[in-house]
């Protein structure tokens, strides 16, 4: 159900953007326990993620309208494998960015990815 | 970081927060008596026989309901309050560890002191105790009155500038107990929490030592940054040349739970947003931000603050 619901923007538009939306899709991810995974690593303390009222760091991009961000750290092609990779260890997926590794698992990162892309809608 | 249950208060871990505790429900249930009784003779008043009426608004009644019944269980409360809490002000054994931890805005430096009173180790907002064993904590303020609550630990108690309040407090098991200050301190107060971690008496002598032992800090490279960055300014580092006291200690700060005073998980990233912004984390408190920091030396930063164990 909660899936359901979090992903019913998803829904709603993916008639209006069919590619990006096909793309982005993470059937076995959950969006609501990767909400719980951004908390409990703080990723807030660099970053306004959508639906977090506290913290909304500044070091970081904000990452509202994920979604619909076309690279990802202006570099990487925003797809679901490699946002999972970068999310859990960005060093080794980017050489050279300033996002460390974080102390996720990969079914944490996986559930952040669907998150992002789930509520990251403009 | 310090969320949990906010019926805390209602949950002791220990002796001191125990009778507290204990002391709520009986006023709880005192007060729900007695509310029961003021409902009953509303009753009466407005709806109750004449008779009944008549025996409620008789001398009688005033003599025994409004002088006889207050006196005779506030009394009894008073003395058995004074009874159950008296522990809370005995003295405590000579050997008891003392911890001075004192507030700053906003955030709390932590003094471990020997047996003749001296610090002998410093930390900031995190405390470590062993279990089962009273901890006797002196109270003290740099700037404005804060207050020292850990609901599940202890009752709160005002840290007053110029003065020394003592607060004693255990925990019966190993665990972590979240706290807060608990008196407005001005801009970030509400995010001015503290951590409180028990260990097994064991693991907790364990600790200890292996923070007194001497230690190397091999990474140069983050030494150097510490230091050419002016965070030595603000901050100590044992065993380098960092030993800025305006802020809190960072000798320890790889192994705390919790940044910025008990408010956001430590990692890498977090140290580093906080490095880099702490003022859109906590806005108002006194670290400035350093955006003028490279990716590089920001990672280096973090890294090197998080092997401080």
């Amino acid at each position: 159900m909660h899936t359901v619901r979090a992903l019913l923007p998803l829904l709603l538009t993916a008639g209006c953007k069919p590619p990006p939306d096909e793309a982005q899709h993470m059937p076995q991810a959950d969006p609501v326990r990767g909400k719980q995974a951004i908390v409990r690593a703080g990723c807030g303390a660099c970053h306004v993620v959508p639906g977090l009222r506290w913290p909304q760091g500044q070091s970081g991009p904000s990452l509202e309208g994920f979604a619909d961000q076309g690279l990802i750290a202006g570099r990487l092609p925003n797809r679901p494998d490699l946002l999972v990779a970068y999310v859990r260890n960005a060093p080794a997926t980017l050489p050279g960015t300033t996002m460390p590794a974080m102390p996720l698992t990969d079914g944490e990162a996986r559930d952040v990815a669907a998150y992002l892309y789930a509520s990251g809608k403009r | 970081m310090t969320s949990g249950s906010i019926f805390a208060v209602f949950d002791p871990a220990g002796p001191y927060a125990g009778s507290i505790t204990t002391l709520a429900w009986v006023l709880i249930a005192m007060f729900v008596a007695v509310l029961a009784v003021v409902i009953a003779a509303l009753w009466i008043a407005l709806r109750g026989s004449g008779r009944l009426k008549a025996r409620l608004g008789g001398t009688r009644a005033i003599w025994i309901g409004g002088i006889g019944f207050p006196v005779v269980v506030l009394t009894a409360l008073l003395v058995y309050g004074l009874t159950l809490t008296r522990h809370l002000t005995a003295p405590m054994p000579q050997d008891a560890m003392r911890v001075r931890i004192t507030g700053e805005m906003w955030w709390w430096r932590v003094a471990y002191l020997d047996p003749s009173g001296r610090p002998f180790m410093l930390d900031a907002n995190e405390l470590h105790i062993p279990a089962g064993r009273p901890v006797l904590l002196e109270l003290e303020s740099n700037d404005v009155i804060h207050s020292f609550w850990v609901p599940r630990l202890s009752g709160k108690l005002d840290m007053v500038p110029g003065r020394r309040n003592t607060l004693p407090i255990q925990a019966d098991g190993p665990g972590v107990f979240a706290g807060q200050c608990a008196e407005y301190c001005g801009g970030p107060h509400a995010l001015m929490g503290f951590v409180v971690i028990a260990h097994e008496p064991a693991a907790f002598d364990r600790m200890m030592a292996a923070r007194r032992a001497p230690r190397p800090v091999p990474d140069e490279r983050g030494r150097q940054l510490f230091r050419s960055t002016g965070c030595a300014a603000c901050h100590r580092i044992a065993g380098t040349e960092a030993n800025g006291m305006a802020g809190p200690d960072l000798t320890h700060v790889g192994s705390r739970r919790s940044l910025g005073a008990g408010i956001l998980p430590n990692n890498r990233g977090t140290l580093a947003g906080w490095i880099g912004d702490s003022q859109a984390i906590k806005p108002g408190n006194r670290m400035p931000p350093y955006k003028t920091l490279s990716a590089a030396d920001l990672q280096a930063l973090a890294a090197y603050l998080e092997a401080r164990k």
